[in-house]
């Protein structure tokens, strides 16, 4: 039993780089990134992440993902086992200029982000007709 | 730079650089392989008066993915995270993880199994096991002669 109230490894775990801020501690969410035909679809795990404390920002070709999550545990909580910490989650990504950034959509459900990232018109008509012989 | 655990079994680039290149048909991108649920979910144990308490985060995960069961002092719990690859699809990088996977947790104390409920909200699965009364703190009033 494991009665440690601080923050212990189980063995199969991996490292992630957290980085201490004044509001406390920020996690980077693990990501897909897939190409279709019309856009880019970015999926990121941001469990207990919600809708309105959701930021998400598109500057100069860079696209940040910062999602505010409360503890959610009250303060001086007897942990009998912890395995993870809860914190705000947060990345960013350099976009190419193939994506229409004014049409980057979002939705966030189960606590997995999709970004919609459009390509622009110039990328998607880049298709190179084969005519038969 | 000081680390902190998180649930995240299968990543084995933890020393990346923040900066993340996303940019449409770059060919030297490599995409990543599945990752499959190697190691087992982080949980976290902790205590009220009520009840022990136990929570999970399993992002896009639904209800009828997730099994759970307490027999004695010990909390098993199975997850299934189907595989959404779809067909023609170009991976630039995979992180999240698929897969299945199944922990057994020892409890420090018997909990009333017929009353333990689950909720999940946004990803985060949360296991509500109410002590028995012999596990309560019980309060002992001391008479007045």
């Amino acid at each position: 039993m494991n009665t440690d109230t601080n923050i212990t490894k189980a063995t199969s775990e991996q490292l992630t780089p957290a980085e201490y801020t004044r509001t406390g501690d920020y996690y980077r969410p693990n990501v897909d990134i897939l190409e279709k035909e019309d856009e880019l679809l970015v999926l990121a795990d941001m469990p207990g992440a919600t809708r309105d404390k959701l930021d998400i920002e598109f500057e100069e070709g860079m696209l940040t993902i910062h999602a505010r999550v409360e503890p959610r545990q009250p303060e001086g909580t007897t942990f009998v086992r912890r395995e993870f910490g809860v914190g705000d989650f947060y990345r960013t990504f350099q976009v190419g200029e193939a994506v229409d950034a004014g049409a980057i959509s979002a939705e966030l459900s189960g606590g997995v982000l999709t970004l919609h990232l459009p390509k622009t018109e110039q990328v998607r008509r880049r298709k190179i007709e084969v005519k038969s012989a | 730079m000081v680390f902190r655990y998180r649930n995240l079994p299968g990543s084995l680039d933890q020393f990346r650089d923040e900066m993340d290149r996303l940019v449409s048909g770059l060919l030297s991108a490599v995409p990543d392989g599945g990752r499959l649920w190697r190691g087992q979910p982080a949980i976290n144990l902790w205590e009220t008066e009520e009840a022990l308490m136990a929570e999970i985060e399993v992002p896009g995960v639904k209800n009828d993915q997730i099994d759970i069961s307490v027999i004695g002092e010990q909390l098993t719990l199975k997850v299934e995270v189907p595989d959404e690859s779809a067909e023609g699809v170009l991976y630039h990088r995979r992180e999240r993880p698929v897969g299945s996977f199944s922990r057994v947790i020892p409890l420090p104390h018997g909990v009333d199994a017929e009353q333990v409920q689950a909720e999940l909200h946004d990803g985060v699965l949360t296991i509500t096991m109410p002590k028995t009364e012999a596990a309560k703190p019980r309060k002992i009033s001391v008479k007045a002669n």
